[in-house]
């Protein structure tokens, strides 16, 4: 067990360092890049070369490379060329924010999803399983972006009930604890802080549990669905229980257990649609980040710390649930 | 970039036998784990390609068709489906103008915070330059059916490869091809396709098309694998090796036929997805840069967003546009795949 | 179709909406400053991205000196709503015959926000850091000091040349003598540049601002630059929360000039330009940079006070001579003829953009009022082409992405519509699209790629020189015009000349020359850009160098 373990770290060295090493020099070698970014219409040949060299960027790519990685060894990743903050502050910023939008996004679409699919297949054919079923697919086929301009014109716009965009309200005193704003607010009893961030955070989280709300009333509805057909549930109904114990007991308890694998299983649409949403509401996760990494003047210490942020994230997962296996399923121990 | 996360980690048995007799591998450990993020997807291409590995031969296929034919919804989504077509192939006699030229009535009134509407030629007025919007609208049509179908093709082309190397052959072609599809499959689809146009040197209409079909390679590949392994075992492969058919006739001949109709519903499906993802990487200014081009996603996602205050019919039409034909694709696969679906036959 | 989850959705809406009613009473209470008095409050202006650093030197872009300009002040500055000059920390500066020893008479009784003196030493300690510093990453990001002075005590880079700052002495305390080692047009225009602001001297080695440190692919700066910037300005420095992107300053009650009417100014990073007027509307900033120039109406029509500023800027059409049927004159008027700029500036345009006829706006000194021009004229484009033997041309034409500058919102349509109007007199364009930061600048300026572009520039004070000097005052890949020697010689000799009479002559004759003569390039338009505040925002200055000071500036 053990020699798995070190095995698979020195592989998630190894990999980690290609992939490091292949991003730099990938990025490094496209046109433009920092420097452009940095001197605008200004640049004069005498400004670039200066520029150029103080970046270092005249030194040969393995030497900028081995700097780079003795930088990596000692947890720094350089500072944001757009901000000029430590990446590791920038990156940590934004995260809470998605992970916010991600989680208010998923309790949106289980909360609704769930009870909308069950129903939908309880009065199958009936209007509420049509109107769900068109509404899914509807869900599926809109430009997630057009959605969300479409919301935010209606509710920001139109109707002043929602704030247009951010996370917080402008000037509001609150205290950063987690970076997690609604969180931040019951922490520190400052609950108008939490109100507020609540208040900004509906509209995005709607936008964006669109995709996983339709995936899941689908997926409920299917399932309960087939359940319902299953001797166990028709057993019981012959046994004569009471509908609500079959209902608890029987049908949504299995009928749950796809829907549940599912749910884990939404994260890379959610981040998909996270993208679009934090651009179309200016969220600030990490979303906006990478798209503005890319067009605000290619941002290598960014770009490169979040592909390497997730590949690692990709694989320890992959690596701890390897391990998980080996322990708990016995079949894979014997192997 | 993948290579080195997908060479088979230690717990990965040796694929061989094939002990359930489902026709499935069964899932190693590793691939489980890797997979953990792309398991639905997986389930759901293993188990598309196994309906329709199912049953080899014509009848499946008529069989099929008859029961696609029954079902009113697949036949609304291949309605949609084929006006679309029509209006791309006809889009020079349906559009009353040129799309690309500038008419002097559009641009006499055209300001930058005011574009004309409806008048008396042009039924849908001006786009922000000038041009006849409804000619663009209907020209669009071609162009995003041009960036999915050569999106999706590409990514057929190139997961069919793989599938079919890896489902013929097995073993550890099989495991090392399988593991770096499960990889890309993991990945978010539109950052990896964000990722890929941001390392493109520079982005052009390839760029967009290229990125959204290597997003669909893992997702046919690995359909097509599937059914491939599946076959592998079933009677008329066997029979067909029994009698002393060459390999690769047979995966030509006999497996490789048998496999595509799934391929082709997830073909379907995946062009409605195309569209919508072309059109969300111009939203995030990585799309086609070339505005001259009248393309669905780029009038929304350029035009029609800039200017939806000025005229969000800008953004209504091509948005429209999109959610329709991205809805008749979608509900055309899904009945395919219904019909093709052993558990409805009866 | 959706009514299901609409109605869901409305529901929740409602629930948090009286959630929302809650908080939003908390918060009336906690920042209840923000009253209807004509003094005091708070105002919000959104700006479009963050500042690099407070340190004024160190920096070169309009978001950065955006609240530099509050907390610091220059020599000389602009006056208000012009980008003519008059005195600030100078009351008064004079120079003498050859423009090499300047003097400038200083302020009396001015302090820094530590409470240190303003006087000619500190003015003098600037100076001297400047010419100073030390180090290829700190002079790196001395971008206009380079363009200004030229060089350094110490250059870092072979590539920088010889000083024009010679030295600097305190002849009292309260006149600062300058010595140039050459006089320059920039002169004295520069010295009203926001990047020249002088700094409290304690403050600067107290805060070690001269250290600026190159980390991977960035810069780090000085505790001065990034948490104690010290000037003399209306406003000082309040904080910087990068999580909500906002900076705050506050009022300086011992301001020497017009004291700020608001006691705290909070300028807000939105990106986005969409979302920046959303945030007007929704009254959570009370001013806007940049609106996009086809939301300006609309937000007339609202009530908002959309300002336009007097346009400072051009936008030109490019043209390579490396290709040689581009070193053809009769072929560049050809080009010239063929633009339909009327109609491009009536179409897209922002509100009151004019059609440029030469590479600076009117307004600024040597603008010649009877150049030749090149009106629509399609016929005579062809008639040209066929002269030169030019028919069937084919260019390639590169052209920005990924970018939006004052002058140029929208680059992609500008290239649209002129490149329509070439392929209308026969001219094959083939577009190249190139992302801003993604190899365009590189491919145009460095390796002159291309055979047109588009590209303009926005001034930095009132100088032909950093107008048409900088376009064509030398040799340049951008033009390929490395043959045109005559046209440098003449820029560099107008922009020599001391005498303002003899300068205002020498620039115009330049001026003449490059339309009828040269034509290394094509004027476009000059597009004035905009700011938006809300009604009862009132005091504000537009300015056309974007040098805005908000201390005169109240809410309500």
């Amino acid at each position: 067990m053990l020699r798995v373990i070190v095995r698979r770290l020195l592989q998630l060295v190894v990999t980690l360092i290609a992939l490091s090493a292949l991003i730099f020099i990938w990025l490094r070698n496209l046109p433009g890049g920092p420097v452009d970014a940095l001197l605008g219409e200004r640049a004069t040949p005498e400004t670039r070369a200066l520029l150029t060299k103080a970046l270092g960027y005249d030194q040969p790519i393995l030497v900028q490379y081995a700097k780079f990685m003795q930088r990596v060894l000692t947890g720094d990743f350089g500072n944001s060329i757009r901000t000029g903050e430590p990446v590791t502050e920038v990156i940590g910023r934004a995260f809470p924010a998605t992970i916010e939008l991600a989680l208010a996004a998923m309790i949106i679409a289980i909360g609704l999803g769930v009870p909308l699919g069950y129903l939908a297949a309880r009065y199958r054919g009936r209007l509420l399983d049509n109107l769900s079923i068109a509404g899914t697919l509807l869900g599926i086929s809109i430009p997630i972006f057009f959605l969300g301009y479409l919301l935010k014109d209606v509710f920001t716009q139109n109707i002043h009930w929602f704030p247009p965009s951010g996370r917080l309200s402008t000037g509001l005193d609150n205290t950063n604890v987690t970076g997690f704003f609604v969180l931040d607010g019951l922490l520190t009893r400052e609950f108008d802080a939490t109100a507020d961030a609540l208040w900004h955070l509906i509209l995005p989280a709607f936008t964006l549990a669109t995709i996983p709300l339709a995936v899941i009333v689908r997926m409920t509805r299917a399932s309960v669905l087939d359940v319902l057909n299953e001797d166990y549930v028709r057993t019981a109904e012959a046994k004569g229980l009471r509908h609500k114990t079959i209902r608890g007991r029987h049908i949504l308890r299995n009928a749950l257990l796809p829907v549940v694998t599912i749910i884990g299983l939404q994260t890379g649409a959610l981040l998909s649609g996270a993208v679009l949403t934090e651009k179309v509401y200016n969220w600030g996760g990490l979303g906006t980040l990478i798209t503005d990494s890319i067009s605000g003047g290619r941002d290598y210490p960014v770009l490169q710390a979040l592909i390497l942020l997730a590949a690692l994230v990709f694989v320890v997962v992959n690596l701890l649930v390897d391990l998980s296996y080996a322990v708990i399923d016995p079949r894979v121990r014997v192997r | 970039m993948s290579d080195p996360i997908t060479r088979p980690g230690v717990a990965a048995p040796r694929d061989g036998a094939d002990p359930t007799g489902t026709g499935e591998r069964p899932a190693s450990a590793t691939e489980r784990g890797i997979g953990r993020l792309g398991d639905r997807k997986k389930a759901r291409l293993d188990e598309l390609a196994r309906a329709s590995a199912d049953k080899g031969g014509v009848s499946l296929v008529r069989d099929a068709f008859r029961r696609l034919r029954r079902n009113p919804v697949a036949m609304f989504g291949a309605a949609i489906v084929a006006v679309f077509i029509l209006v791309a192939i006809f889009a020079p006699l349906l559009a009353p103008h040129d799309p690309a030229q500038r008419f002097d009535e559009l641009t006499k009134n055209l300001t930058v915070d005011s574009i004309p509407g409806a008048s008396s030629g042009f039924p849908l007025g001006s786009d922000p330059l000038g041009r006849d919007f409804l000619s663009r609208l209907i020209y669009g049509s071609r162009q995003t059916l041009f960036v999915g179908v050569l999106a999706t093709l590409i990514g057929l082309a190139l997961g069919v490869l793989i599938g079919a190397v890896a489902g013929a052959f097995g073993g550890w072609i099989d495991n090392i091809l399988m593991r770096f599809t499960d990889v890309m499959l993991a990945l978010p689809a539109l950052l990896l396709a964000i990722s890929l146009v941001a390392m493109a040197s520079k982005s052009s209409q390839w760029t967009v098309i290229l990125a959204v079909a290597i997003v669909n390679v893992p997702i046919f590949a690995r359909l097509l694998r599937g059914s491939m392994l599946a076959q592998r075992e079933s009677d008329h492969v066997l029979a067909a090796r029994a009698l002393g058919v060459k390999q690769r006739s047979i995966v030509l001949r006999h497996m490789l036929p048998n496999a595509m109709t799934a391929v082709i519903v997830q073909a379907t499906l995946t062009l409605s997805t195309a569209i919508l993802e072309a059109a969300s990487l111009s939203f995030l200014g990585l799309g086609d840069p070339d505005i001259n081009r009248a393309e669905w996603g780029l009038m929304l996602g350029v035009d029609g967003v800039r200017y939806f205050e000025v005229r969000p019919e800008l953004a209504y039409y091509p948005a429209l546009a999109i959610i329709v034909v991205a809805l008749g694709f979608t509900l055309l696969g899904e009945g395919m795949r219904e019909a093709i679906d052993p558990k409805n036959r009866r | 179709m959706q009514a299901s989850r609409r109605k869901a959705a409305v529901a929740l809406a409602a629930a948090a909406a009286l959630a929302v009613g809650a908080s939003g009473c908390a918060k009336s209470e906690r920042d209840g400053d923000s009253g209807g008095a004509k003094t005091g409050g708070t105002f919000v202006f959104a700006g479009a991205s963050n500042p690099k650093n407070f340190d004024p030197i160190f920096n070169d872009d309009g978001e950065s000196f955006r609240p530099i300009r509050q907390m610091y002040d220059t020599l000389i500055q602009n006056k208000p709503g012009t980008a003519d000059l008059q005195g600030a920390l100078a009351e008064s500066w004079e120079h003498d015959a050859e423009g090499k020893v300047w003097t400038f008479h200083l302020r009396k009784g001015v302090k820094f926000h530590d409470g240190t003196a303003f006087n000619a030493a500190a003015v003098c300690f600037n100076f001297d850091r400047w010419y100073n510093m030390k180090g290829a990453a700190a002079q790196a990001n001395m971008i206009y000091y380079m363009d200004v002075f030229g060089g350094f005590a110490k250059n870092e880079s072979e590539n920088a040349g010889k000083a024009v700052y010679n030295k600097c002495e305190a002849k009292d305390d309260n006149t600062a003598v300058l010595t140039l080692n050459q006089y320059k047009g920039a002169f004295p225009g520069a010295f009203a540049l926001t990047a020249l602001s002088i700094a409290s001297p304690e403050a600067l080695k107290k805060y070690d601002a001269d250290t600026v440190k190159q980390n991977g692919d960035s810069f780090e700066y000085s505790a001065f630059a990034s948490e104690h910037p010290v000037g003399t300005g209306p406003f000082t420095f309040g904080g910087w929360d990068k999580a909500k992107g906002e900076i705050t300053l506050n009022r300086n009650p011992d301001y020497w000039g017009e004291k700020a009417k608001v006691d705290k100014l909070i300028i807000k990073v939105i990106p986005d330009e969409n979302t920046r007027k959303q945030e007007l509307r929704a009254g959570t900033v009370q001013g806007i940079d940049f609106p996009a120039p086809a939301d300006r109406k609309a937000l007339e029509g609202e009530g908002f006070n959309v300002i336009n500023r007097p346009a400072f800027n051009v936008l030109y059409l490019g043209i390579n001579q490396k290709n040689p049927k581009l070193k053809d004159l009769r072929v560049r008027q050809a080009i010239a003829y063929a633009l339909n700029r009327q109609q491009l500036v009536q179409t897209k345009g922002p509100g009151g953009t004019k059609v440029a006829d030469e590479f600076m706006p009117d307004t600024v000194l040597g603008y010649a009022p009877d150049v030749q021009k090149y009106d629509y004229n399609p016929e005579k484009a062809k008639q040209l082409l066929k002269e030169a033997g030019a028919e069937g041309l084919t260019l390639n034409f590169y052209y920005p992405t990924d970018v939006s500058r004052p002058y140029m919102p929208n680059p992609q349509e500008i290239f649209t519509v002129l490149a329509n109007d070439l392929q209308a007199v026969g001219i094959k364009v083939n577009g190249v699209p190139r992302p801003w930061n993604g190899g365009f600048k590189d491919d145009v300026q460095t390796f002159g790629k291309q055979d047109l572009h588009i590209l303009g520039w926005t001034g930095d004070y009132n100088d032909p020189g950093n107008f048409v000097g900088t376009f064509f005052g030398r040799a340049k890949n951008e033009f390929g015009d490395q043959g045109m020697t005559e046209m440098f010689d003449a820029i560099t000799k107008a922009d020599g000349t001391v005498d303002e009479a003899g300068k205002k002559a020498a620039w115009e004759q330049v001026n003449r020359d490059i339309a009828a003569k040269w034509l290394p390039a094509v004027p476009v338009w000059h597009a004035p850009p905009a700011i938006v505040v809300t009604k009862d925002v009132k005091g504000l200055i537009a300015s056309p160098l974007t040098d805005e000071r908000f201390n005169t500036v109240s809410v309500g």
